[in-house]
């Protein structure tokens, strides 16, 4: 019965989203407020239909109902109660019905938040994110029911893939989902403006929380996705350019040019249709992400053939949703007047490298994840584009941006002389060159030229946010001005120096690490990186769903035992192949890390041992990012406007 | 079984199968530049029947097979460039996650430095543009009606 309650509200949401989109539409057409007030109690309503149908698949995992399809193909009557929650959207069906029921939450946001926006505004908002609603349920009770019956019910279930049972699945998927889905509300609010042929300085004071709020759980669920692949999938990889990884950090890159693009339009008036065209794009990129992971276009053009429904219903839903987004753009962006000018040095044109750079490395990464199904479907051959390809491309770009990003906040609106700049930073500049190349000699002695000139550009960014910051704050009554300094400043200085920690990270973990694969037996030690590793003992351990084998491995260095592992190797019931929990001695400056392999002769595994030195790096430098986000929407600036309006 | 219940447990597997063990067996060579060579060898060749994963990453069997056929060539003395080639005539580019440099990958390789044209010189003609068409804009009636109360108001 809860299968069935469950489909009747999700065709239920269908109808409603069909009345949110359709109504508040015509009604801001014909000028009717009593027509563009449905928009507020159909977008909440059919909040309560998704999120009714997201509780009864809830509901029919935690019951282990194997008679619905979906719950048979994804669980099991021993997975624990936590995975079986997290199971609901360990698949495509249920991670879809997540999607709608985060964009249906994030709808209900805007009606909340919606105060301050005038009627037109806001009903036009909701209506898009109605319609985008529409297309994401009707793709879901069209091709992907997560409440398929199965006659007869199965006696059991299959199980959740082992590698997703982990608490970073928990809350991977969520904040991604999050984040992919936050790009529809600035998406909506770009299109409403086009509706209405104008915007002014209070449509991006609404417009930019939205986006910034997006950034920051798109942020951190790829930070957590990244960090869950490093210690899950047992080889000690942080990063893979795989192309689903990749459909999520396009609309990051994007969504991180709009930013900076708002900022220019907020403060200064200018960029606008620019600001509006990079709304478009961030969302219309985490559709893209969505139709090349659900369509199985990626594993080969082949499966896409031989399976085309959901593909093909993306595929349509994509065209028309960009088709017609840029269509209106293009008819109607002229009227979008940008009134500041600014010369050939300036912040807004340092921003404009800034968003030229981000989006070449976007349209880039793009190229080389279609490049191989083009060649594939063009017939010209099959090709890989793998991390080798990736590397040499993205890195000039990224570093090209990071020497551009020192002097963005230091220069001048407007206009600004070279010499002006220079006086400015000549300092931190200087102590970033001698500073980064100490540090890297110091800790790992001669380095190659391009670690120490990517080790100096992340010191450089750091420094010169100081700076910036220490600029700000002048020479008398320092204490004064650091109190009228706006959140948001304070929120552009962590993130920045977060591009800085992160670049450090990414760079000696890439040149420094070690790793090793040896055959240990009990007693027997290895050292790799100053540190003797020792098997000290393997046992077996019986998990809820595994059984698992687990090595004790001592960490010493010199005769001091620093740390002691427990690295598995897991072997669960429902599947033959076994999994690697590895075993991470972790800190701030270096990982040790242990996979073991397979079992030998003599009480002996091989395990691989790894030494990732600044690999923490790396996520610090992603928080750091996402925190000076959540700084930025903290601003008083934003919070204003809602307390005056009500 | 379903026929598609079935096809999607057998991905299902094939997928844990690829990801669930990375390459584990002991090789060693006397000469530590050799190993060097081995491991980036490994790093950027692709394991042919596993979804996106190197040979160093995978435990397939036919990954295992071309580890062992890497490790014989690096041992009598061949070039990476005669492992990287035998691998191509038998396997195809493919098999390279560094796309090699030719006709048909052109495209790929100049992207970056097109796109970065291209972006630059649309962005500078545009504001260029913008800058010269760009005067104040002249008031409509309804703001030159507002103008005009705000002005009796003074005058009042």
């Amino acid at each position: 019965m809860i299968p069935e309650f469950g489909n009747f509200a999700l065709v239920m949401a269908l109808g409603i989203a069909l009345v949110q989109s359709i109504v508040p539409l015509v009604g801001a057409v014909q000028n009717n407020s009593r027509m563009m007030a449905v928009a507020v109690p159909a977008a909440r309503l059919q909040f309560v239909c998704v999120a009714i149908s997201f509780l009864c698949l809830t509901i029919s995992f935690i019951q282990n109902d194997f008679s619905v399809l979906y719950v048979a193909k994804n669980s099991n009557s021993l997975l624990p109660l936590h995975y079986r929650i997290s199971a609901v959207w360990g698949s495509h069906e249920g991670s879809l019905l997540l999607w709608a029921l985060i964009l249906s939450g994030w709808t209900i946001a805007v009606s909340i938040f919606k105060k301050s926006l005038p009627l037109t505004l806001s009903s036009r908002v909701l209506a898009i994110l109605g319609i985008i609603s529409v297309g994401f349920l009707l793709f879901l009770l069209l091709t992907s029911n997560p409440f398929l019956r199965l006659f007869p019910a199965a006696a059991e279930g299959n199980d959740l893939n082992p590698l997703l049972q982990d608490p970073g699945l928990i809350f991977h998927p969520p904040i991604l989902y999050m984040g992919y889905v936050g790009l529809a509300v600035p998406f909506a609010f770009a299109i409403a403006a086009l509706l209405q042929g104008r915007i002014d300085a209070s449509w991006t004071r609404w417009s930019r929380p939205w986006a910034l709020v997006a950034w920051i759980f798109l942020t951190l669920g790829i930070a957590l996705g990244s960090w869950w692949a490093y210690y899950e999938l047992g080889w000690g990889g942080w990063w893979f350019w795989d192309p689903v990884e990749n459909a999520s950090f396009m609309p990051w890159l994007v969504t991180t040019a709009l930013l900076h693009s708002l900022a220019v339009t907020e403060q200064r008036n200018t960029f606008k249709a620019w600001t509006l065209l990079l709304s478009i794009f961030g969302f219309s990129l985490s559709l893209l992400g969505t139709f090349l992971v659900r369509s199985g276009v990626l594993v080969s053009v082949h499966a896409f053939a031989t399976d085309p429904a959901r593909g093909v219903f993306i595929l349509i839903f994509l065209a028309f949703v960009i088709g017609s987004a840029l269509f209106l753009y293009a008819w109607r962006a002229s009227a979008i007047i940008s009134l500041g000018r600014f010369s050939a040095l300036s912040r807004e044109t340092l921003l404009l490298i800034n968003n030229v750079l981000l989006l070449v490395a976007c349209a880039t990464i793009l190229v080389g994840t279609l490049y191989p199904l083009f060649m594939d479907a063009m017939q010209l051959g099959k090709i890989s584009v793998g991390p080798p390809y990736f590397d040499k491309v993205f890195a000039p770009l990224m570093l090209l941006l990071v020497f551009v990003l020192g002097f963005g906040p230091m220069t001048h609106w407007r206009k600004d002389t070279f010499k002006n700049l220079i006086n400015r930073l000549l300092k931190s500049a200087l102590i970033s060159a001698l500073l980064g190349m100490a540090f890297v000699l110091l800790i790992f002695g001669p380095a190659p030229l391009l670690t120490t000139l990517a080790v100096v550009l992340g010191v450089w960014v750091i420094a010169s946010s100081l700076a910036t910051f220490k600029n700000h704050l002048g020479k008398d009554k320092p204490l004064d001005r650091l109190r009228l300094l706006p959140l948001a400043y304070f929120g552009m200085l962590v993130a920045h120096i977060g591009v800085g920690v992160f670049i450090i990270g990414v760079t000696l973990v890439s040149t420094y690490e070690q790793s090793e694969t040896v055959r240990l037996a009990v007693g027997e030690s290895y050292t790799l990186a100053n540190r003797r590793f020792e098997l000290a003992d393997l046992t077996s351990v019986q998990g809820p769903n595994y059984n698992a084998e687990q090595a004790t491995i001592k960490i010493f260095r010199g005769d001091h035992l620093v740390s002691t592992q427990f690295p598995e190797k897991r072997f669960y019931h429902s599947s033959s192949q076994p999994m690697t929990e590895a075993g991470i001695d972790a800190g701030l400056f270096r990982d040790f890390y242990i996979s073991l392999g397979e079992p030998q002769q003599g009480n002996a595994w091989t395990m691989r041992l790894n030494y990732k030195p600044f690999v923490r790096w790396i996520w610090l430098g992603a928080l750091l990012m996402a925190f000076g986000g959540l700084l930025a929407v903290l601003d008083r600036r934003y919070r204003k406007k809602q307390e005056g309006a009500n | 079984m379903n026929r598609k219940l079935f096809r999607w447990i057998v991905l299902f597997l094939l997928m844990a199968i690829s990801h669930a063990l990375p390459a584990q067996q002991v090789v060693t060579f006397e000469n530590p530049e050799t190993k060097q060579r081995y491991e980036n060898l490994l790093e950027n060749l692709r394991c042919l029947v596993c979804q996106n994963q190197a040979l160093s990453d995978s435990n397939a069997g036919l990954a295992n097979d071309l580890r062992v056929e890497v490790e014989r060539m690096l041992r009598q003395g061949e070039s990476d460039q005669q492992v990287v080639d035998f691998l191509v005539d038998r396997y195809g580019d493919f098999v390279l996650y560094d796309p090699p440099l030719k006709t048909s990958t052109y495209l790929l390789w100049f992207a970056p430095l097109l796109l970065l044209i291209l972006f630059s010189v649309s962005m500078i003609t545009y504001f260029r543009h913008q800058k010269t068409i760009m005067t104040e804009p002249p008031l409509d009636c309804k703001q030159r009606a507002r103008a005009a109360d705000l002005l009796n108001d003074v005058d009042q």
